[in-house]
């Protein structure tokens, strides 16, 4: 039997190899069949999810509480110290330099990251701004929105923060950070599926033990983690909760 | 202050304001008798409080006397009646008697049928929203 696994389509483009390493490393540790399926597209992979196609899934905040309450999933581990931030950019030279300054008819360009998006308009409501009184324009990749920002087609841009520090030093000086969340509890979890959870303390253990060999700490490396933590139920429960909460 | 539960404590109140900064969020969790397990850093900053002193204590130790128990009444319905979401907008008292004003949203922890505690996130409100809230409190003291 192929397991099939994908990873949340927010991954950094320059982690994509890792991901395809990580693939084989799992294959080689379980001695069973993993299909690496990825996707560059939120609502395909939803669709996909929706469809049952997956049994490993890295998953951002937003789908991990599908996943865990409607799909069954369990949640086993997340990268160490790393926590899901978003960040809200203008162009260098735009003339407004807080939130608060911001104003009605504000013209949002971001791709359709759901905690992203949902981080960021929590981070526009103290200038009373929100989907009523601003118009959003979804691209498919955070170069776009960076390009959007630079020609003046939108005010402001909504970024996993990740991504914005990872972004290219020449395209980061046209553009500066308005406001950044610090939200701590939020974070990417990875995920197996009903059919897999029977080598859920197998999988678990491996992927606990791979920052101790010198090739476990590169292949971490390779998708810029540091370690993998052990998450247990409720840890995620309390992460769903919490994006439950924030939800409008 | 008088508390629904009966006890009571001396608070000290000043008009000093703290501002919530842009992008915090304030996070905690109460078990289901509204005695907080688990804050985070914002929510730590925020209080005035030490983690330590925050841990083990009723949610209510942040009730600003100028919120009027009314503001209040809705939450344990629409929690726990209704099985919804509560929100609004909350002047929260600090350990060093300044206030700071938040968005507030609770959620009720739901496991296996069973209410284990309660999710809360404070988040920073617009100062019209503010000035409503001042108004609307006001009037119903």
């Amino acid at each position: 039997m192929t397991y099939n696994f994908t990873v949340s389509p927010d991954f950094n483009p320059s982690y994509l190899s890792g991901w395809f390493i990580f693939n084989t490393w799992l294959q080689r540790k379980t001695g069973e069949a993993f299909h690496l399926d990825l996707y560059d597209d939120f609502d395909l992979q939803r669709k996909a999810i929706a469809e049952d196609k997956f049994d490993l899934i890295y998953a951002n905040p937003y789908d991990a509480s599908v996943l865990v309450r409607e799909k069954g999933f369990v949640p086993i581990a997340c990268p160490a110290g790393k926590s899901d931030e978003a960040v809200i950019v203008v162009a260098a030279d735009y003339e407004i330099d807080t939130v608060e300054g911001l104003s009605a008819g504000l013209r949002i360009t971001a791709t359709k990251d759901p905690d992203v998006n949902m981080m960021c308009m929590i981070m526009l409501e103290p200038a009373d701004l929100g989907r009523q009184n601003t118009t959003t324009q979804h691209r498919d990749t955070y170069v776009l929105l960076a390009k959007d920002l630079v020609r003046g087609e939108a005010d402001v841009g909504f970024f996993l923060e990740e991504t914005y520090n990872k972004l290219s030093r020449i395209v980061k000086s046209q553009l500066k950070p308005l406001v950044q969340s610090q939200i701590q509890v939020i974070n990417h979890v990875l995920l197996l599926g009903p059919a897999l959870q029977h080598r859920q303390a197998g999988i678990q253990q491996a992927l606990l033990d791979m920052v101790t060999t010198p090739a476990g700490q590169s292949l971490l490396e390779s998708l810029s983690f540091t370690a993998w933590d052990k998450v247990e139920s409720e840890d995620t429960e309390f992460m769903i909760d919490l994006m439950d909460t924030l939800e409008t | 202050m008088q508390y629904f539960d009966g006890s009571s404590r001396t608070v000290l109140v000043t008009d000093i304001e703290t501002h919530m900064p842009d992008g915090r969020l304030i996070v905690s969790r109460t078990d289901p008798d509204g005695i907080i397990t688990h804050v985070n850093d914002s929510f730590v900053d925020m209080s005035g409080f030490s983690r330590e002193e925050l841990i083990g204590q009723p949610h209510y130790i942040l009730r600003h006397p100028d919120m009027p128990a009314v503001a209040f009444k809705g939450l344990w319905q629409t929690l726990l009646e209704e099985g919804k979401k509560w929100h609004g907008y909350v002047k929260n008292l600090r350990k060093d008697g300044g206030f700071y004003w938040v968005y507030a949203t609770v959620i009720a922890n739901v496991r296996n049928d069973q209410v284990v505690g309660f999710t809360s996130v404070r988040r920073k409100p617009s100062r019209r929203k503010v000035k409503e809230a001042e108004a609307l409190y006001e009037s119903l003291q």
